[in-house]
């Protein structure tokens, strides 16, 4: 379902991943690690579309796929349901009932973002992510800031509400997230060779 | 695109979305000018369209670097660019959103403060008209300036300073006819102009602001 081939990814002009290369059949999650600064992010957002990639192809339905980066993009002056109304309205789909249990957020629906901890609007973010149903997720660190119980929560969602109907995941996490059956792809062996001026004595030579 | 619209709104009328601040402004520099230029009704009276063109355009300045900024920090503008909704109608709902917001009651307010400037009797229709076909110009050519500097920290007076040239048509083009109508001219032609300034900006900067929005959120 997301063919990936041989891609190379620049963060403001300098080169930071080359060669990256995976295949993700319906169903399944890629994890992404590798130290902070590796790329993932960068990865991801060129996955995303947000940017362009400077070599490789990627392949995916592109109607299906959605993306959500370390900020949630939650409109602090609005309710909870009016944040999700949003997002279901921009996607044409309709806010389900059962995201209120999967996000444990049955309480908070009517409460102003603005008046919520930051892992609970993290949950609302995340919650985004069922109200607009698309079966291919660029996720990047999606359980900074929540607590153990959450991060069940979100598991279980990507395991049983996502994965479960044929979705695909790319996840950049630096935690076990209990979806057994995920791949992980270390990005280390791919961080771009440096042309910088460590290169610059080779020119000479 | 209309629930990016009904959005905006909603938040424009919420606790700290700055609807009215404009409104606001535009009544405090329509009544310093008297205070400026001395109580003669005479002089009021001749600059009064030209005085309510001139608050008008400052006002809208006021409230543009919102347009964008606010749903940059928040990490709102990457998600709604994902989202399956062209840029173009992103620049287009947020140029609605900021003209229902602050051009429509300007336009709606502007006739009111007239009164505080002298304005001649024939003057009133005059600088709504103007007003209302021109602040749209104001706002689409606001946001495409605020997508120009949008991912750029205290951005705002770096707005103005690239906007406020991109404002001199619409400003003549306005004032004049609302001069000529107020003195009683025909104002024909200054008020096509005006037209076609705020046709040609909702036809042609919906598309570059995309196209600077794409390039300020690689």
């Amino acid at each position: 379902m997301l063919k990936v081939r041989d891609i190379a990814v620049e963060r403001s002009g300098v080169p930071v991943l080359s060669g990256v290369s995976f295949d993700l059949a319906a169903g399944h999650a890629l994890i992404l690690r590798g130290p902070n600064g590796i790329g993932k992010t960068t990865l991801l957002r060129t996955l995303a579309g947000l940017q362009e990639p400077t070599n490789g192809t990627c392949e995916f339905p592109v109607d299906q796929a959605a993306y959500a980066s370390h900020a949630d993009g939650i409109k602090t002056a609005l309710t909870v349901r009016e944040n999700l109304s949003f997002w279901a309205d921009v996607y044409g789909n309709t806010v389900p009932d059962v995201i209120w249990d999967w996000f444990d957020l049955g309480d908070l629906r009517d409460r102003f973002a603005g008046t919520l901890s930051a892992g609970q609007k993290r949950r609302v973010g995340l919650a985004r992510l069922g109200v607009i149903s698309r079966k291919v997720l660029f996720l990047d660190e999606p359980t900074v800031s929540l607590d153990g119980f959450s991060v069940k929560l979100f598991s279980s969602f990507m395991r049983d509400h996502h994965l479960a109907h044929g979705g695909v995941a790319v996840i950049a996490t630096h935690i076990d997230l209990g979806l057994g059956e995920a791949q992980t792809l270390d990005l280390t062996p791919f961080a771009a060779q440096d042309d910088g001026p460590s290169d610059s004595d080779e020119a000479f030579l | 695109m209309i629930a990016l619209l009904l959005r905006d709104l909603r938040l424009a009328t919420r606790a700290g979305g700055g609807f009215g601040l404009g409104l606001v402004f535009f009544l405090i520099v329509v009544v310093l000018v008297p205070f400026g230029v001395g109580p003669e009704t005479a002089i009021l009276s001749k600059i009064a369209s030209g005085i309510l063109w001139v608050a008008a355009l400052l006002a809208a300045l006021l409230s543009l670097d919102r347009i964008f900024a606010l749903d940059f920090e928040d990490g709102a503008l990457t998600l709604i660019a994902t989202a399956p909704i062209p840029l173009e109608a992103v620049g287009l709902a947020k140029a609605t959103a900021h003209w229902l917001t602050t051009g429509l009651p300007l336009t709606i307010a502007a006739p009111v403060l007239g009164v505080l400037l002298q304005l001649p009797a024939n003057g009133y229709s005059f600088v709504a008209l103007t007003l209302l076909l021109g602040t749209p110009a104001l706002s689409m050519i606001g946001t495409f300036g605020a997508a120009l500097t949008v991912g750029i920290r205290r951005g705002g007076l770096l707005l103005s300073l690239l906007v406020l040239p991109l404002y001199i048509p619409t400003l003549i083009f306005g004032a004049e006819a609302a001069r000529r109508g107020t003195a009683g001219l025909d104002a024909t032609t200054p008020l096509l102009m005006l037209a076609g300034i705020t046709a040609g900006s909702i036809a042609l900067l919906p598309f570059a602001t995309a196209a600077v929005l794409r390039i300020n959120l690689r």
